[in-house]
């Protein structure tokens, strides 16, 4: 009974985990759908957000959850900024090869990263809302429940929230024209020019998108994380990650990855121990790449 | 209606048209022959404002499409009915029909269209729900000419659309052409397959290494020496 109920616990983590990294993965798979480029600079941008949450928490004493009114749109903004003014230019010359416009990425990245670490220095930061260790329990609901297993309240609240954007986010991309077009212009550029979409303005708005999509990660994670400059890189991996195990621009694969990838660190955690997560990681990274080059778009495809 | 002056267009540093002029009239069907590599389709991409000409200028209503960008050309009522179709794989075949009809006025007409290209293309009513790659040729095919048409296009661009298509299917995507003209809409099109789209053809131009050497009505080009020994093998 207990080994089952420390199984269930570790999946019901997993899963509230996944729900928050698929929302990551999201936004780097619109970019890579439509601008067949890897956004390196993905984990930064949520970092960006994270501070505005976090001094908006601590200024103005909104909660973390209302800060997605604030840094929605600000990333939006922001990608939208970083897309016109930086990677747009270099997209345009043929001569500097894909790669490049990857390393732009890393480059801006990088920027970021060293102003944040400029203005508000590379201290460990938390954001301590007063219901952080509140849970609910399945024994609330569930008198006789052989098992107990809890959940914590803004893990379920963030979790609540990224399901809710994901599902706006589809109904945006398979029932309205503009989202129809974002996904014209991932399939065939020249055909989508053709049928009279603006694809420039249309890469212009995926990259906002997907900041403002990862962003939202960082108004939902704030919660629970400590923030620190340097943060940014491990989330850029793990939108890598499940970007790679999605199948390179499947936003289906990458809500799937998004779930298998927390599921998986979850269960490293608590089968392994604490600080294995990483290697876990890192592990489906490759297991991916191996066994698994098409991604779970690839494997839906098959079938 | 659609005025093509003497136009240069390259790939990089690669010369592929030279001095190509030719002309279209309201209501006629004009076809552009030539062999594989002639530069048929980049003529089309040119008109279409995917490829800037690096010199000459390219008319349409009295519009320098050569000056606008890319995407307003369908607004003007010029649709292009592309070489290999290039459908959005992905989305279904009436997703894809209904890119076709994003501008306003389109899209005001949108569910009309739909039931005039469903009705002309029952297959593909039945198959609304299927993912445009799950198509056999010739539907995707009749998917390309129906999303063009989606648009209400005033003239239309077709770029080789019975290429690898069986005998029969052929048959239909000349009817098809013809139905088209009947309903008044202009028509430019590409064919290797010289024979039937001389047949349909009001004029014909044939395009030569990038350039224009002759230019006849469907039945003159039909009857040319040199037309029958270079395109119709006889
Ligand atoms: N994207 C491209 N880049 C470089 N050269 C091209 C490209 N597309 C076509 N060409 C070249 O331009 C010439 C004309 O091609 P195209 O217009 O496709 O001919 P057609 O449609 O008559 O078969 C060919 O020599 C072809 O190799
Ligand atoms: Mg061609």
């Amino acid at each position: 009974m207990v080994q089952l109920e420390v199984f269930l616990q570790t999946l019901v983590s997993g899963l509230l985990l996944g729900g928050l990294y698929a929302l990551i993965g999201l936004g780097m798979t619109l970019i890579m759908g439509v601008m067949k480029i890897i956004n390196l600079a993905h984990g930064e941008l949520m970092m960006v957000a994270m501070y505005i949450a976090f001094w908006l928490f601590h200024l103005l004493g909104m909660d973390p959850y209302v800060t997605l009114l604030v840094t929605v749109p600000a990333l939006f903004v922001l990608g939208v900024f970083i897309q016109k003014t930086l990677i747009s230019p270099v997209l345009k010359v043929d001569s500097i090869l894909p790669e490049n416009q990857v390393i732009l990425t890393v480059g801006i990245g990088m920027v970021l990263q060293n102003l944040a670490t400029l203005f508000f220095t590379s201290d460990y930061r938390s954001t301590p809302v007063d219901y952080a260790s509140d849970a609910w329990y399945l024994s609330d609901w569930w008198r006789s429940s052989p098992i107990e297993l809890s959940f914590s309240v803004p893990w379920v609240v963030s979790f609540g929230f990224a399901v809710a954007i994901t599902a706006a986010l589809w109904w945006f991309l398979q029932r309205t024209d503009a989202g129809k077009a974002i996904r014209a212009t991932a399939q065939d550029k020249d055909a989508a020019i053709l049928m009279g979409v603006n694809v420039e303005r249309m890469t212009v708005v995926t990259f906002g998108l997907g900041a403002a999509l990862v962003g939202a990660a960082g108004s939902l994670f704030i919660p629970m994380y400590y923030l620190y400059p340097a943060l940014g890189g491990r989330f850029t991996l793990i939108a890598f990650v499940i970007t790679i195990l999605g199948g390179l621009g499947s936003t289906q694969g990458a809500i799937i990855g998004g779930l298998i990838l927390g599921v998986f660190e979850s269960m490293t955690a608590t089968y392994v121990g604490m600080g294995w997560a990483p290697v876990g990681r890192f592990l489906v990274f490759v297991a991916c790449l191996i066994f698994l080059p098409g991604g779970v778009a690839g494997l839906m495809r098959r079938r | 209606m659609l005025k093509v002056n003497g136009i240069d267009v390259f790939y990089g540093d690669v010369q592929v048209l030279w001095d190509v002029s030719f002309h279209v009239g309201e209501g006629e069907v004009v076809a552009l022959i030539g062999t594989n590599g002639a530069g048929k389709s980049t003529t089309l991409r040119t008109i279409s404002g995917l490829l800037r000409p690096r010199k000459g200028t390219v008319e349409f209503l009295g519009e320098r499409l050569d000056q606008i960008p890319p995407y307003r050309i369908i607004e003007l009522g010029l649709a292009h009915v592309p070489e290999a179709r290039r459908l959005f794989p992905e989305m279904t075949v009436e997703e894809n029909l209904e890119m076709g009809a994003l501008k306003p006025a389109a899209k005001a007409r949108r569910a009309e269209s739909l039931e005039r290209v469903y009705s002309r293309f029952p297959r593909l009513k039945e198959r609304r729900r299927q993912l445009a790659g799950t198509l056999s040729g010739g539907e995707q095919q009749m998917l390309a000419i129906g999303r063009g048409l989606m648009s209400l296009p005033r003239m239309i661009l077709f770029d080789e659309p019975s290429l690898g298509l069986a005998p029969l299917l052929v048959e239909e995507v000349f009817n098809v052409v013809n139905d088209i003209r009947r309903d008044g809409v202009t028509v430019l099109i590409v064919e290797q397959n010289v024979r039937q789209t001389l047949a349909v053809a009001d004029r014909a131009y044939v395009l030569e290494t990038g350039r224009i050497v002759r230019e006849g009505t469907g039945s003159e080009l039909l009857d040319d020496e040199e037309v029958r020994k270079a395109y119709l093998g006889v």
